[in-house]
């Protein structure tokens, strides 16, 4: 079935970033030739087919390196089948401190993208356990933090607080919005405010960090899970990689900022591979649910 | 003379840096009747970056938590140039719940370039420390107030600015990420610093504009550094002022104005 699934976005992929310099074309050239037809990995720079690639859930057979995927895809394979009912879905960011061509910029992806900006939020099941859920997806402006995804965090950590849900948020994210200013930088108050409430309330908030996971976001919210998951060798740090190597003047090793090296310094609490992702979640929400311990006594 | 003072963002830029701007250093001594520094995180370090300690102003006590610009090279290198490692914002957040405890409010000075990137700043969780004072201070229940008093420069400002209320130094620049590294993400080219300070909106008066920040403490004419005795005591009225004010708030309502502060701001249409 999962197979299915991502030989469907594979088409859609190979003709939406097959040929970015010419849009013109793009239809017509998708259909004839996909270019992306090869993956080259970016933790072990092996070079695989696409097509073994999205049979291995889009996992790099070489190394394990859990590739990007959208929220879409995400959503399919973590949520029971049809139970996603998404929030907020057409909420779009205005432009707070009028940043040259922000709109134009973002009306481009949309096109793109289909998305309205970088994260998606609902309500499913996961084996029957009912949650809110969160996916972030790298496509759109490297799914920074702005007003939206700021606003549709809150809201999905408030909606969950009112109604006793615990939450799932699978974070990507290059970190704040530049070009909402200081207005992104706020949104990290606004969200981790709002996992504040949730925590307060004695629910439940599981963070599955994915590729990457970076800034103003691992500086928030996605720090802030109870139980802090991540995908094997995704890219999880605070500063980015080049801004260290600018400042220490030395090359850093592979596994800086990994998934890996998170786990082995105390920040992540386990590393679960895609494929057991859901039934791994599903069986922390069961351990997590009241009613059902109850029930079963 | 106000009209006289107001200066273009690139303009305020230099003027934070000036070697005679003062920092906390000086300004406490000025602003409090004591201060008793406190050292460490009882985790891992004791970091030069960020001072803290119990002061009084006006008789009542308060904790103090601020980011530590140094004026001279010998201090900047003992203060890692206001850029704090982890350990300094786990100190910040024991003295924040000491002071929760101790039933005293908390006043956070920020100014940092920026949280410090390095190696072992990630190896100890920069971003868990940042985000960990973020959530905490948010509910933190003791009044907190915070004042910009030259950079607050992205997360590493943020870690000390989730307060129920914010004033910013009138010449003070406060941004989602230095104008230098702004110009380098965007741009690709750092030495497009002015031009990046220019359309970022990091003025004082667009802090406020942006529902940011709620008070503009006024500098002496030309800037802090022609008069440390007269902004000090513009800050001490503002704190004194304000802490009056916050004190009298029931503790559950003054948290929830907090959250409504940071909640609002966000600009978006469905």
């Amino acid at each position: 079935m999962l197979e299915d699934l991502f030989n469907v976005v594979k088409t859609r992929f190979n003709g939406t970033s097959a040929s970015a310099e010419n849009t013109e074309e793009k239809d017509d050239k998708a259909v004839e030739i996909p270019k992306d037809m090869l993956f080259k990995c970016p933790r072990c720079l092996n070079v695989i087919m696409t097509d073994e690639l999205v049979k291995n859930l889009k996992v790099c057979p070489e190394c394990g390196y859990h590739s990007r995927i959208t929220a879409e895809e995400r959503i399919t394979l973590t949520a029971d089948k049809g139970s996603f009912i998404e929030f907020d879905k057409d909420m779009v960011s205005k432009n707070p401190i009028d940043f040259p061509e922000y709109e134009s910029k973002q009306e481009a992806l949309r096109e793109k993208t289909g998305l309205k900006d970088g994260i998606i939020t609902g309500e499913c099941t996961i084996r029957g356990e009912r949650c809110v859920i969160g996916v972030m997806d790298s496509r759109y402006m490297m799914a920074s933090m702005g007003s939206v995804v700021g606003e549709k965090i809150a809201r999905a950590f408030e909606f969950a607080t009112e109604n006793k849900l615990p939450v799932i948020m699978f974070t990507a994210s290059g970190g704040a919005r530049m070009q909402e200013g200081i207005v992104s930088l706020m949104q990290m108050a606004k969200t981790s405010g709002a996992v504040a409430k949730h925590s307060d309330a004695g629910l439940l908030y599981i963070a599955v960090m994915t590729d990457p996971t970076t800034g103003g976001v691992t500086a928030s919210f996605a720090s802030l899970g109870d139980i802090i998951i991540a995908e094997p060798k995704v890219v999880v740090g605070f500063a980015g990689r080049r801004v260290i190597e600018g400042t220490i003047k030395q090359h850093l090793p592979d596994d800086f900022q990994s998934a890996e090296f998170m786990l082995e310094h105390g920040f992540v609490d386990m590393i679960v591979e895609r494929k057991t992702m859901r039934r791994n979640i599903a069986h922390i929400l069961k351990l997590h649910n009241p009613c059902k311990c109850k029930e079963e006594k | 003379m106000e009209k006289m003072n107001k200066l273009t963002p690139p303009e305020r830029l230099e003027l934070i840096r000036h070697k005679d701007r003062p920092t906390v250093r000086d300004y406490i001594p000025m602003i409090f009747d004591e201060f008793i520094e406190m050292h460490g995180d009882r985790h891992f370090g004791d970091d030069g970056a960020i001072m803290g300690g119990i002061a009084s102003i006006s008789g009542m006590p308060v904790t103090v938590i601020a980011e530590v610009k140094g004026r001279n090279i010998n201090e900047n290198k003992a203060s890692n140039f206001a850029m704090p490692h982890p350990e300094g914002y786990r100190k910040a957040l024991r003295l924040a719940k000491q002071a929760e405890k101790f039933h005293r409010p908390v006043i956070c000075f920020i100014d940092t370039p920026g949280a410090f990137c390095g190696v072992d700043a990630e190896k100890r969780g920069q971003g868990e420390a940042i985000a960990r004072n973020i959530m905490e201070f948010m509910r933190l229940k003791t009044p907190i107030i915070s004042v910009v008093l030259g950079e607050g420069g992205s997360g590493g400002a943020l870690a000390l600015g989730v307060c129920d209320e914010l004033a910013v130094l009138e010449n003070s620049l406060y941004s989602v990420i230095s104008p230098r590294g702004f110009a380098s993400i965007l741009w690709k080219d750092a030495s497009r610093e002015n031009e990046a300070a220019s359309i970022m909106k990091i003025t004082a008066e667009d802090m406020v504009e942006l529902g940011v920040a709620e008070k503009i403490i006024e500098e002496p004419l030309g800037g802090a550094q022609n008069d440390h005795r007269q902004t000090a005591e513009n800050i001490a009225e503002f704190l004194y002022k304000t802490l009056c004010k916050k004190m009298k708030i029931d503790i559950d309502v003054l948290l929830n104005e907090r959250y409504t502060k940071f909640r609002k701001i966000g600009e978006f249409e469905e």
